[in-house]
């Protein structure tokens, strides 16, 4: 079963990279059996991972137990969060898709609750706690070879510099000439350098799929590498 | 027509073709390479040699077989490190195809001869609690209750069978979190939910795409990161686990010369054919 499998994977692989030479139709099957298998996989995967567990189990276990006099049992709860599911496909009716709002509003608003206090924690708050950090401490320290009465975090001092110079560049307030000029454009320097490593480790990430996908059809397909 | 028009105009499947060349030839080369390791890397590694034997900790699964070339191997050696080290594994997934690529990296850590002679067992040693639909929320409710959002492992038995589950009540039963992510739910749900609310001890595996986003956490909010397939090696060679991620190094590097070279290619072409026409204009103005 497993040659079975590997036979097909690397059908399917070297049809979508068929597409690279150019459009063909091997690459377009390849891509509607991907297409499909997804589309397959994830209804399956979060019927059986969402709706049977989460809704349909704990409102069948609601039940019985209302049924054999069990008072209150908070599993009706879920019973909320089905009905909101059912108005949420009401967007395929176009005379009530309206209703479809009201999950959506739901989501909106709970999603950007529960973000609300993380984010300002995590990616405001702990970031500008990390950028306020001394430069300079006492100690002696050098600077190519020149001997200083003071030591310096170039780290701390590189960040600080980057902060304050990609803040400038972004303050529209003030026009950007003479000082506030100048930090502007050492910020858009910054600003380069960033999207400059983004886009290598964007290659290495792209690079590394097909290196992947590579190793898969000469080690485990073809048996050449070892 | 001449070179440099040429090379402004060559067939995009020329450049394909190299690649593929830069990318395969060195599958087949076993050159030794020198990975010099980065303190984000070293964090985790350290992190992970102090935590003490026996301790808990939580491997977080969250990519698909999609990017698993560059993730597997940092979940194959962290599963090296933490079974060597005496370590329990409990693993968890907000993708659902994470805890199965876990189970793959379980086997492919069983293989290693070090591991084998420690001989980690199911239940005891590692124990697999599959996916749960959820995202952020999921880690959200374990800081109250991880039992009572995995009640069952990926097999569907209960859990609180199982020893390694004995004590495990929220993050403060975990002594550390490795969380490997491709995207989201992932690392930055992990470090906002499972790290700064919780003040669970952690660090990260991530694609290299989305490592710059995560670099800012490190390394107050995370003890470490190993960022793609070049975090991968790193993290091989201090553990002294060389596996894939060592071995794909040299074509990642041979690929990215390739790279490097069209970027240094095409920009001379068209600084050269631009200054062409430039000096075309003149002499046409000058008439």
């Amino acid at each position: 079963m497993d040659v079975v499998g590997i036979w097909i994977a690397a059908f399917l692989t070297l049809g979508i990279f068929s597409f690279l030479y150019k459009d063909n139709p091997f690459y377009k099957v390849c891509e509607a059996v991907f297409v499909g298998i997804s589309a397959g996989y994830w209804f399956v995967s979060l019927f059986w991972q969402n709706i049977w567990p989460k809704l349909l189990l704990n409102l069948r276990d609601a039940a019985a137990g209302a049924a054999s006099g069990r008072g209150w049992d908070e599993r009706w709860l879920y019973l909320i969060a089905g009905i909101l599911g059912v108005m949420m496909l009401m967007r395929l009716l176009p005379k009530v898709g309206w209703i479809s709002r009201w999950p959506l509003a739901f989501i909106v608003g709970s999603t950007a609750g529960l973000y609300f206090i993380t984010y300002l924690q995590s990616n405001a708050i702990s970031q500008v706690h990390d950028t306020l950090v001394p430069l300079v401490a006492a100690g002696s320290g050098s600077f190519f070879g020149l001997s200083l009465p003071f030591r310096v975090d170039w780290d701390a001092l590189f960040v600080f510099a980057g902060t304050l110079t990609g803040l400038v560049y972004f303050f529209f307030s003030v026009e950007h000439r003479r000082v506030a000029g100048g930090a502007a454009r050492i910020g858009i320097f910054f600003l380069m350098v960033t999207f400059g490593a983004s886009f290598g480790y964007t290659v290495m990430s792209r690079m590394s799929l097909l290196i992947g996908r590579m190793d898969f059809l000469f080690s485990d397909w073809l048996r050449l590498i070892r | 027509m001449s070179l440099i028009d040429r090379m402004l105009s060559i067939d995009r499947r020329w450049i394909y073709l190299v690649i593929t060349v830069a990318v395969v030839v060195p599958l087949f080369l076993d050159l030794p390479q020198r990975i010099s390791v980065t303190p984000e890397v070293r964090g985790l590694y350290e992190a992970v040699e102090q935590l003490p034997r026996g301790s808990k900790v939580l491997l977080a699964c969250d990519y698909d077989p999609g990017s698993a070339a560059e993730i597997q191997p940092m979940a194959v050696t962290f599963l090296k490190q933490a079974f060597t080290r005496g370590l329990r594994v409990i693993v968890v997934g907000l993708w659902p195809q994470g805890p199965q690529q876990a189970d793959l990296a379980y086997q492919e850590a069983l293989l290693d001869p070090k591991v084998a002679a420690v001989n980690p067992q199911y239940g005891i040693d590692y124990i697999n609690l599959g996916y749960q639909a959820g995202n952020e929320v999921v880690i959200q409710r374990m800081g109250s209750s991880i039992q009572a959002v995995f009640p069952r492992d990926s097999r569907g038995r209960p859990v609180g069978q199982f020893p390694i589950m004995e004590g495990v009540v929220d993050f403060s039963s975990i002594a550390f979190i490795f969380n490997v992510s491709a995207g989201y739910p992932g690392t930055v749900e992990w470090v906002q939910f499972a790290g700064d609310r919780f003040h669970a001890q952690l660090a990260s595996g991530s694609t290299a795409v989305q490592a710059p986003q995560v670099y800012p956490y490190f390394p107050r909010q995370m003890r470490g990161l190993l960022g793609g397939m070049k975090g991968a090696a790193e993290y091989e060679e201090v553990s002294g686990f060389r596996g894939k991620g060592t071995s794909f190094m040299l074509s990642q590097s041979t690929s990215h010369v390739a790279v490097v070279l069209f970027i240094l290619l095409g920009n001379l072409a068209f600084l050269i054919s631009r200054r062409k026409s430039r000096v075309g204009a003149g002499a046409e103005e000058g008439r």
